[in-house]
């Protein structure tokens, strides 16, 4: 008697009742939230799968081999979108040669060089603006930058568009996996009488470099569907060109003009370009992913 | 009153005392003058005076922030890395006082090597993992290199479980090999002094035995600092034991007349497991 009055909360019976009465409430709330949760994601996936849906059947209808050996003609004269892969590849691998070390040099600065500084702050924050950036806005900068001034559209012009872009994916991934790294790591190569940059250089990155390559690579994904900063750099180009002092071809581009265009054969063109740029987004992404799991 | 004080300590470990307190402290291979520490503004270590006897162990205890870690970073002089953190006073190895400003820290810890509490294996290979501080001093053949690999992992007490594995990743290895590898990566060097900073904390009882072997086997060409929260562990394998509260040194004195004679009573209550 004394115990029970001692011990207020374990006085059986009407506790009890609390108990089943709320219990009952979560489960309630429990149940109505599954079930919101579970019909969002059910509008999400009946979006995708019937985007994906219709890009497989429309694309591969599509698909055939003169889509890789021949390049954009005239409607109705049986082309192909070998210029616009070739252009589309050319200016992708040059954006990356381009952006990918500069982004690992600033994503590196920052990790290791500007932790708590003020203006690593500053440049931290002026590339997350850059990440999130309209990308319409950087073609419109490189075109009053580089279009106006030199005369003209160009490959040139579309390549500093998509390392812009792919500068800040790769500072922020570079910055993140080296942030990772237990400090005592650190310490214990720079216990062993080394400089910094051998630090940084030899077990920093090497420990890093899975995570850093699946950002590079998601990076890449990410500027290969690119369309809006490369109507105002490299334009398009209906021929076969691999001088990027000219207007360059490339595949979303040819996607967009072809898509809107009322020639059938065009149209149908565009899905097979649409097709490609989607499957190789998903194969770097898978590689992506692949990596990240093989790294740990 | 001589029971209370003796319950922190095991047989085994008085006795490996006794067995060492026969042999007087050796001169000072570093001798710490009027060190003051601070974290920005934290005074951290507050006027130490202490020397470290040349090849044998120095044992440092205390309560956790009682700033045995933040003195044996100070020897090494790994504060350097963190704006920040400051030290004044001297601290001299073999005569020259290593915080001054125009010490060459490269140098510094190619003589002062650094265990750390949780095994940090380099993501490379175990030969590689110890090559590489080797590299930063020295421009060794290939033969030389393998040879000296060879001699830090026998040291280490490594060689026989490593020998057939120099070229896979140490990243596989278990806790307390790992621990071996970061001691024998640190001998590869040849240094003068070695800093450990409770390296046994993360290992299981037979690993720590392992380290405390090693340990007793390397003062004969190191001079060793251990920094320990085990008493025992200190009892086992110190010559000289110093005792730190809120950043300052307490007292300081042989092993044996540390854990059996303590002249302080903060010492006995710490020792005696009163707090800390």
């Amino acid at each position: 008697m004394s115990a029970s009055a001692s011990h207020p909360a374990l006085t059986p019976v009407k506790d009890r009742a609390i108990a089943t009465r709320l219990g009952r409430r979560r489960r309630r709330t429990d149940r109505i939230a599954r079930t919101l949760s579970l019909v969002a994601t059910g509008i999400g996936l009946v979006f995708l799968a019937s985007i994906l849906a219709t890009l497989f059947v429309k694309g591969f209808g599509a698909l055939n081999l003169s889509v890789f050996t021949e390049v954009t003609r005239p409607p109705g004269s049986d082309g192909g979108l070998l210029n616009a892969i070739v252009g589309s590849l050319i200016q992708v691998a040059l954006a990356t040669l381009v952006g990918t070390p500069i982004g690992m040099l600033v994503g590196t600065y920052l990790a290791e060089y500007a932790r708590g500084s003020r203006f690593g702050d500053v440049v931290r924050f002026v590339s997350d603006i850059l990440l999130s950036a309209p990308s319409i806005l950087i073609g419109l900068f490189v075109y009053q930058l580089l279009v106006l001034p030199f005369g003209g559209f160009s490959g040139w012009a579309g390549v500093v568009a998509l390392s812009i872009i792919i500068i800040p994916i790769v500072v922020r991934t570079t910055e993140d996996m080296l942030s990772l790294i237990p400090n005592t790591l650190r310490e214990a190569v720079i216990g062993l009488g080394s400089p910094k940059w051998k630090m940084i250089v030899l077990v920093c990155w090497r420990s890093a470099i899975s995570g850093i390559i699946t950002g590079i690579l998601l990076g890449i994904a990410r500027i290969a569907g690119e369309t809006a900063p490369l109507l105002f750099t490299s334009l398009g180009n209906n021929a076969w060109s691999t001088d990027l002092s000219q207007p360059m071809p490339s595949l979303p581009i040819t996607i967009y003009s072809y898509a809107g265009s009322p020639f059938q054969d065009w149209i149908e063109l565009a899905w097979a370009g649409a097709l490609l740029i989607t499957l190789a987004v998903l194969l770097l992404n898978i590689a992506a992913r692949s990596l990240l799991r093989g790294g740990k | 009153m001589s029971s209370t004080t003796t319950t922190a300590t095991s047989r085994p470990a008085l006795g490996a005392m006794q067995a060492r307190s026969g042999a007087a402290l050796n001169e000072a291979k570093v001798a710490i003058r009027n060190l003051d520490f601070f974290y920005a503004d934290n005074k951290a270590l507050k006027g130490i005076r202490l020397d470290i006897p040349d090849r044998q162990v120095t044992g440092m205890i205390g309560p956790s922030g009682c700033g045995k870690s933040t003195l044996l970073r100070v020897l090494n002089r790994m504060y350097s890395l963190y704006p920040g953190q400051r030290a004044t006073g001297e601290v001299l190895l073999d005569g020259q006082n290593i915080i001054s400003d125009d010490m060459d820290l490269n140098e510094l810890r190619s003589k002062v090597g650094m265990v750390f509490q949780k095994p940090t294996p380099f993501p490379m290979t175990i030969y590689e993992n110890i090559a590489f501080g080797v590299r930063l001093h020295e421009q060794l053949s290939k033969a030389q290199m393998d040879e000296r690999v060879e001699w830090a992992l026998t040291r280490a007490a490594l060689w026989t479980e490593a020998k057939d594995r120099l070229n896979s990743s140490a990243m596989g290895m278990s806790g307390g090999q790992q621990q071996r590898l970061c001691i024998a990566r640190t001998i590869a060097v040849r240094p003068e002094v070695i800093l450990f900073d409770e390296p046994t904390s993360a290992l299981d009882p037979i690993s720590t035995l392992k380290i405390e072997e090693l340990i007793d086997e390397l003062k004969r060409d190191f001079t060793l600092v251990i920094v320990t929260h085990n008493m025992q562990q200190a009892a086992r394998c110190a010559d000289q034991v110093a005792f730190f509260y809120l950043g300052e040194l307490i007292e300081v004195a042989p092993a044996l007349e540390m854990f059996t004679a303590p002249k302080h009573a903060k010492t006995q209550e710490y020792i005696t497991g009163r707090f800390g």
